[in-house]
């Protein structure tokens, strides 16, 4: 079963960035995602929208996502661009949401800590291994469950539920 | 081997006799809940499924509670669109504003919840139910829209982290508030990540059913994936009346396996206040009465039940709070508020100064209604006080007790109620 490997550049967040730091409840009147990306992060990384480059990765600390259950967090985090995100934790709705819209979200303690702002990237969401081609220096991340990974491969849990559904009747 | 009560209702739910934690189940749904801002996005991702009814239409309920009556025009499109699905899926439980209330105020007071159930909802405080012994816990968007389609959903069984909350408060003013606030301070606000907080002891045992909500409903704030307590007597005696259809009680085995065990003593235990920006930040009331505040809210999720408004309306009785100070009372549903209305609560909250809303979140997570400008500050009986929560990002947010939050509506700072009251 296979994943894209990705690729690009990080962007550094701290512990506990909680779901209102993602996205603030006053942008959750809509919920399209390039109107909730350009609201993304917008009072610890002003402007993300116009620096970020698709793929690009975003390194977090303790907890991630903290708070609440708003699907709008990861949202935003995939229309801005990011591909995929490393983090030393994650709160577990945020995973969980993070998963089902088809982003990874990979749980690496070492490499949170150690990964600099800028560094250059190569992820394989498949195995958890994470190459900073800045540093050459190579980090294990967590490799996902198999069912998460067929979600992942089929972009999200909605196609993948899609599928079973068609399989049932 | 023992069970607790989350992996005793998670295997009944599964149709398993067993289960252990780091298990993957798939349980049955007793109810899916969502509300104005996470119901669209659920609907928009049910849609895509491919399935043209919902589970059941018994089970699923829709309020519109976050920014209702609608704020602006695209809340008002939200609403909308929950009303014009409920309408289209023929559904029971969809009620209008003005007839409901905030969701976990509603959702146990309708008997729409009841102990022993499997919960989910697109509302991370959706772990509240806890205090009426059921598994309860919130879920995003798109796992909400699998749950309304299939009336099932996989979770991984949780390792159960014991509280247990020993004595009695020699302090009069403490309250379930504060016994969830000493938690969070002392486990932090990923302590609990991934994992039951179950909670026991004779604090518990002496804490009312409002309070077992408040405390169950903050255990999200501890990174929690459900808070839970045993049901007794009073939890049998809430449901006996509201309940509508047969309900069932799981006790923890006393062999149960659990990941840690912490005790607390609450004997000298102080009302607490979490200062900002997390609920973790928590100090005893006495010494935090140097903040000055610009805004007081009473009610949320959290307080906006009857025994929090009837603690306010006993210290602001007779009294006019402080001129610099707004204060916002928000009832949690439509039967408290109505309650307020003939007990008199109204009008001495109204004589005292402050606004009394019709309930909704309003301003608890800076939707409306009492949104800080840049640099103010806030006492709230809500339950998170993340940068920015409130309004402003340069505004704060200060998580108390009822009590507190009025006695520090009358001083103009934070306040402990003895100041106030003698
Ligand atoms: S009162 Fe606040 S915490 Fe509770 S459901 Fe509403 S917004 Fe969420």
């Amino acid at each position: 079963m296979g994943l894209v490997k990705l690729k690009g550049k990080v962007w550094k967040v701290g512990d506990d960035v909680d779901t209102d730091l993602i996205i603030a409840a006053r942008y959750l009147n809509r919920s399209e995602g390039d109107f909730l990306a350009a609201h993304c992060l917008e009072v610890l990384l002003p402007n993300l929208t116009a620096k970020v480059q698709p793929g690009d990765i975003l390194v977090a600390g303790k907890n991630f996502g903290c708070g609440s259950s708003r699907e709008h967090a990861p949202v935003a985090i995939k229309y801005a661009g990011f591909s995929c995100l490393i983090a030393e934790s994650y709160a577990r709705i945020f995973y969980r949401n993070a998963i089902n819209i088809g982003l990874p979200v990979i749980v690496a303690p070492e490499a949170a800590r150690v990964i600099k702002e800028g560094a250059l990237l190569e992820v394989d969401p498949g195995t958890g291994i994470i190459q900073d081609l800045t540093n050459r220096r190579t980090y294990q991340g967590e490799a996902f469950p198999a069912f998460m990974v067929e979600i992942l491969s089929a972009g999200g849990a909605i196609p993948y539920v899609r599928e079973k559904v068609k399989h049932d009747v | 081997m023992g069970m607790t009560m989350t992996e005793k209702i998670l295997a009944a739910h599964a149709g398993l006799t067993e289960v252990a934690a780091g298990e993957l189940v798939n349980a049955k749904l007793d109810l899916v809940l969502a509300n104005d801002v996470t119901g669209p996005l659920a609907i928009k991702e049910f849609e895509k499924i491919g399935i043209e009814q919902v589970f059941d239409k018994e089970k699923i309920v829709l309020i519109p509670d976050h920014f209702a009556p609608a704020k602006d025009i695209d809340s008002a499109q939200q609403c909308l669109e929950l009303k014009s699905f409920s309408r289209k899926q023929d559904l029971s439980h969809y009620y209008e504003v003005g007839r409901c209330g905030i969701e976990h105020c509603f959702l146990p007071e309708q008997g729409l919840v009841l102990p022993g159930d499997v919960v989910i909802g697109a509302d991370s405080h959706t772990c509240t139910y806890g205090g009426l012994a059921a598994f309860s816990t919130g879920v995003g968007s798109t796992d909400l829209a699998v749950g309304m389609a299939r009336g099932e959903l996989w979770f991984r069984v949780p390792e159960t982290m014991k509280i247990v909350l020993q004595g009695k408060p020699r302090n009069p003013w403490v309250t379930g508030k504060d016994y969830i606030l000493a938690v969070i301070g002392r486990i932090g606000v990923d302590g609990a990540r991934y994992k039951t907080l179950e909670f026991v002891g004779e604090a518990i045992s002496n804490l009312s059913v409002d309070g077992r909500l408040t405390m169950a409903n903050m255990a999200i704030e501890a990174g929690a994936k459900n808070g839970i307590m045993p049901a007794d007597e009073k939890t049998i005696e809430y449901v006996r009346t509201r309940a509508q259809r047969p309900w069932q009680i799981y006790q923890s085995d006393e062999d149960a396996v659990y990941s840690e065990v912490i005790e607390i003593d609450v004997t000298n235990l102080q009302p607490q206040v979490a200062f900002p920006h997390l609920p973790s930040k928590t100090r005893d009331v006495l010494e935090a009465r140097e903040v000055q505040i610009d805004q007081v809210v009473i009610g949320s999720c959290t307080n906006g039940r009857w025994e929090d408004l009837e603690v306010a309306a006993s210290i602001l009785q007779g009294k006019k709070v402080h001129p610099e100070v707004r204060v916002i009372v928000i009832p949690g549903t439509r039967e408290i508020y109505l309650q307020a209305v003939r007990e008199g609560l109204v009008e001495i909250f109204v004589e005292a100064g402050a606004v009394v809303s019709t309930p909704t979140c309003g301003p608890c997570l800076g939707g409306y209604m009492g949104i800080l400008a840049k640099g103010e500050r806030a006492v709230a009986t809500t339950n998170r006080n993340f940068v920015g929560r409130m309004g402003h990002p340069e505004s704060e947010v200060y998580l108390a007790n009822p009590a507190v939050a009025a006695a520090s509506a009358l001083l103009g700072r934070i306040a402990s109620p003895e100041e106030v009251c003698r």
